[in-house]
Parts: structure tokens; C-alpha cells; sequence
């Protein structure tokens, strides 16, 4: 059968991935999931920090992939998925999960960071405005989160619920398996102190998110 | 309303809109664009990309000193009219299936004899340095108001490229494990005050897609599918897709295709 796009421009390992997936689409089965990373891999190109080994997925990533849309994550796999992401999790030597909110709030406002327009030797954000209420103050919110307004107040101030949320903000994908949310501690998107100071801006009783 | 007192007034309108920002907190983005819109009245900024294109379209170009008036983008050598609402599709000269803009490189490179690269050249536009893709993709993109998208799977290569694009939106991956579909792939989700379209679903695809090109007031340019998917995956962390490479055609193919049956109505006024 004659395969789709040009496979002469597509290089050979697209071009097998192709033939597969057009024979496997006719059976019904299917590696299209194949095709289409060899496609990216040939198509998407290095641009400052954002290099192409980016596409390459760790065992989290393709498992989230393939059960993706109407498929569901089996139970045993989401509870196996959780406990290994949780050996991931580095806590501070120290003890101590409380920094600045004032800081934090910095923090949870930007949303620069490992972009390839970003400068990899600026301080990154978590921009957690993007997907979270925060505070009653800032308006601009995003919803793909749950609210986390009044967190220290709902949920507890004290040094269990504050270790809680660390592990949380390092590593989601701990607590709730292919979560939307970024492992920022796991991927060095934040520094362990600014992961400190997002705990004290949900955690501390003085924050805004607490008033 | 000519070009130069149609600029004139877009400035006012920015200013005017810069100093309501104080206020843009209490209301959605779609409600400040829609004051945008109104302020404008029937004047949308992308007719000066419409006007620009047009004349490049007919404009004898490149070694070969020809127009693209000959160009074959989906209906036939020449049809601009309701092109656009049939692409992405495969065509038979590069058994390739090509959207609008890779589409017109092929055709720059084969009519005109511009090479691949000078075609690719400046394809977002930027202040001074000024886009001939954008102009053409808005000029072309202008000529289906008012028609129903219509994107064909009809041939193996379409469903091929479809899948591939759907397979796409789903993989996550880079630093931030982000996917297409983390952000749309959810029914009334906000990013910040951004309203996100769920993509999977055929009415939110709709407005989407219908809706691009666009003028971006926060860019004072128009941009394309192209510039929008590529700004998507700057955002989502990844490497850089290339400029109206196959991966870009199927993942556009996918979106196009669930966006059927929309009306098309674009190049709009956007954020």
C-alpha cells in the first residue's frame, strides 16, 4: 500500500513507524502512537534550553500518554505509578518545609522557566496563578486546578501538612497519578527554597491565602 | 476608511485599552476583546494583511518571475475561494498532505523558483520585518468567510495524518510533562482569564479553529496556525516544531478535521 505524507522525506525510522502504523490502522490495532514520535523527532529541532531529547518520555510520561483521553489508568498501575514517584521525592536535609510567602508569591505569579525563550540562568516560577486560586486579592486565576484559597486554613498549619505540600509541589505525580500538575521539585523547575516558599504561602497562617 | 487613518485609529484604540487595563481583572478576556471588536467597528487590522497578500498573490515573483495565481491550494490551479475550509488535504504532486502554508512554499519553490529556505524566510512576522506568509495566509484564509469547514479523511494519507496529529495532542512530555491536551482537553477551563477551548470537543474546536487566522492586539501582527501551534509548544516546553513541517500538518489535521461543520470567520481580532 502507498503510506502517507512522503515517506522518502521522513527518513527510514519514520518511515517503517509509518509503514507499521498504515498496516496496523487498516487492522485496527495501531502504532500510530510510534509514527507520530518519529514525526516529531524528525520535524521538532533543538531552540536554546528546549533540546529535542525533551520528546524523549521517562516511564511516567508514556504511561500518561497511553492512558490519555477516555482511557483510564488501571488502579494497581496508578497505585504501583505513585509509590515509585514517591521514592523520587528529595526532602530538605534540614527538616524545615517553611520559607517566605512573600516570596512564594513571587513565585506562584511567574511563569517563566525552560522555555526555549527563556534564559536558563534567571530564577524560574511556578506560575501556579495559571491553574490555581490563590488568593483573594489576585482575580486573574486559572481554573484547571482546584482553588487552593483558604488551604492552611482548611486543611491544617502544622509541620505534617507542611511536609505534605512539599512532597506535593516536588513531586504531584507522588499523590495523584498522571495529575495536570508539573513535577517542580523531580524536574528542577524550582529550587528547593523556592519550593519552601510555596509551602509557606498555602501553609503559612499569615499569607493571603490564609486571610 | 483608509489604511494609514485605520492605523490611526488602532493606536487610540490600544491606548484607550491600555488605560482600561486596570479594569480587565473584573471582566474576561473574550469580554475585553469583544469591547475591542466594537470599538473598531467593522474595521479588523488584518485587512491591511488581506490587501498585502492579495497583491503578492497576483505579484510576479522569484526567477521565474511568476505569480502564484496558477498555485493548486486545494480545489484546483488558481481557486483561492473555500480553499482554505478543505485544508489540511493530500495532494497528489508531492504525495504529501500539506496545509495552507506549507502548501504555498510548494508552490513558491515550483512556480515562482524561490528556494525552500527564502520561502520559509521571515515566516513570523515582526515589527518593520514584515511577513509575506502572513499576508498571503490571511488573504487566502479570507476568501472562505462564511463557509463551512469541510476537511476530507478520505484518502488513507488523511486518515493517517489525522491520527498521527491525535496521537500528538495526547503526548506528554519535557520538563513540565505538559501535553496539548493538559490545557484542552477539559469542557469551561481558564488559564489565568484566558478562556481554553477544549479541543476534542467538535464546538469548542469550531470557534477555535474557525476563528485563526488572527489580528493579535497584544502582538500588533496577524498570525497563523502555524505561529499559534508554535507558540503552544514554546509554552508547553518543548523543542521547536518545524515551520510547516508534516508534524505541524497532521497536528493541524487533527484539529481541523474535529472543527468540521464550523463556520469559517477568520482572519479575526484576538487578544
Amino acid at each position: 500500500m502507498k503510506i502517507g505524507f512522503s515517506a522518502i522525506a521522513w527518513g527510514s525510522a519514520a518511515a517503517v513507524a509509518l509503514a507499521v502504523a498504515g498496516c496496523a490502522a487498516m487492522t485496527g490495532s495501531g502504532d500510530t502512537g510510534q509514527a507520530a514520535v518519529a514525526l516529531m523527532k524528525k520535524d521538532f529541532k533543538s531552540h536554546g534550553q528546549a533540546t529535542v531529547d525533551r520528546l524523549d518520555q521517562d516511564e511516567l510520561q508514556r504511561l500518561c500518554t497511553e492512558y490519555s483521553g477516555d482511557r483510564k489508568l488501571p488502579e494497581d498501575q496508578a497505585k504501583r505509578l505513585e509509590q515509585a514517584q514517591a521514592a523520587l521525592i528529595k526532602y530538605p536535609v534540614d527538616g524545615h518545609y517553611m520559607g517566605d510567602w512573600k516570596a512564594g508569591e513571587k513565585i506562584a505569579q511567574t511563569g517563566v522557566g525552560k522555555q526555549w525563550s527563556d534564559d536558563p540562568k534567571k530564577p524560574g516560577g511556578g506560575n501556579c496563578y495559571a491553574c490555581h486560586q490563590l488568593t483573594k486579592a489576585e482575580l486573574s486565576y486559572g481554573t484547571i486546578g482546584p482553588s487552593l484559597y483558604h488551604f492552611g486554613r482548611t486543611r491544617g498549619f502544622g509541620p505534617d501538612m507542611q511536609k505534605y505540600v512539599y512532597g506535593k509541589v516536588y513531586n504531584s505525580q507522588a499523590f495523584a497519578s498522571c495529575s495536570s500538575m508539573p513535577r517542580f521539585g523531580y524536574h528542577g523547575i524550582l529550587t528547593e527554597q523556592q519550593i519552601k516558599d510555596v509551602v509557606a504561602l498555602l501553609v503559612d497562617p499569615h499569607s493571603p491565602v490564609n486571610q | 476608511m483608509n489604511p494609514i487613518h485605520r492605523a490611526v485609529t488602532l493606536v487610540c484604540v490600544s491606548t484607550a485599552l491600555g488605560a482600561a487595563g486596570a479594569f480587565a481583572q473584573q471582566s474576561t478576556t473574550e469580554q475585553e476583546i469583544e469591547k475591542y471588536r466594537a470599538a473598531v467597528g467593522e474595521d479588523n487590522p488584518a485587512e491591511l494583511w488581506e490587501a498585502r497578500g492579495e497583491a503578492l498573490w497576483k505579484e510576479k515573483r522569484g526567477p521565474k518571475q511568476a505569480s502564484l495565481e496558477q498555485c493548486d491550494i486545494g480545489l484546483g490551479p488558481g481557486v483561492v475561494k473555500g480553499a482554505y475550509t478543505v485544508l489540511p488535504k493530500y495532494f497528489a504532486d508531492t504525495g504529501k498532505v500539506q496545509d495552507l502554508e506549507s502548501r504555498l512554499v510548494t508552490c513558491m519553490v515550483t512556480l515562482q523558483g524561490i528556494s525552500e529556505a527564502d520561502a520559509k524566510k521571515d515566516h513570523f512576522g515582526n515589527g518593520p520585518k514584515k511577513s509575506a506568509m502572513e499576508a498571503l495566509v490571511s488573504y487566502v484564509a479570507s476568501e472562505s468567510r462564511g463557509m463551512k469547514m469541510n476537511v476530507s479523511l478520505g484518502r488513507p494519507e488523511e486518515r493517517e495524518a489525522y491520527e498521527i496529529g491525535k496521537k500528538m495532542f495526547f503526548y506528554r512530555a519535557g520538563p513540565h510533562d505538559f501535553a496539548c491536551a493538559t490545557c484542552h482537553s477539559h469542557d469551561n477551563m481558564r488559564i489565568r482569564l484566558q478562556d481554553l477551548p477544549n479541543l476534542t470537543n467538535p464546538r469548542d474546536a469550531q470557534r477555535a479553529y474557525t476563528t485563526w487566522p488572527g489580528y493579535r492586539v497584544s502582538q500588533g501582527e496577524v498570525r497563523t496556525m502555524q505561529h499559534r501551534l508554535n507558540d503552544c509548544y514554546r509554552q508547553q516546553r518543548f523543542p521547536e516544531p518545524g515551520y510547516a513541517s508534516d508534524a505541524v500538518t497532521a497536528l493541524t489535521m487533527y484539529l481541523a478535521y474535529t472543527a468540521n461543520g464550523g463556520v469559517y470567520n477568520a482572519p479575526s481580532v484576538k487578544r
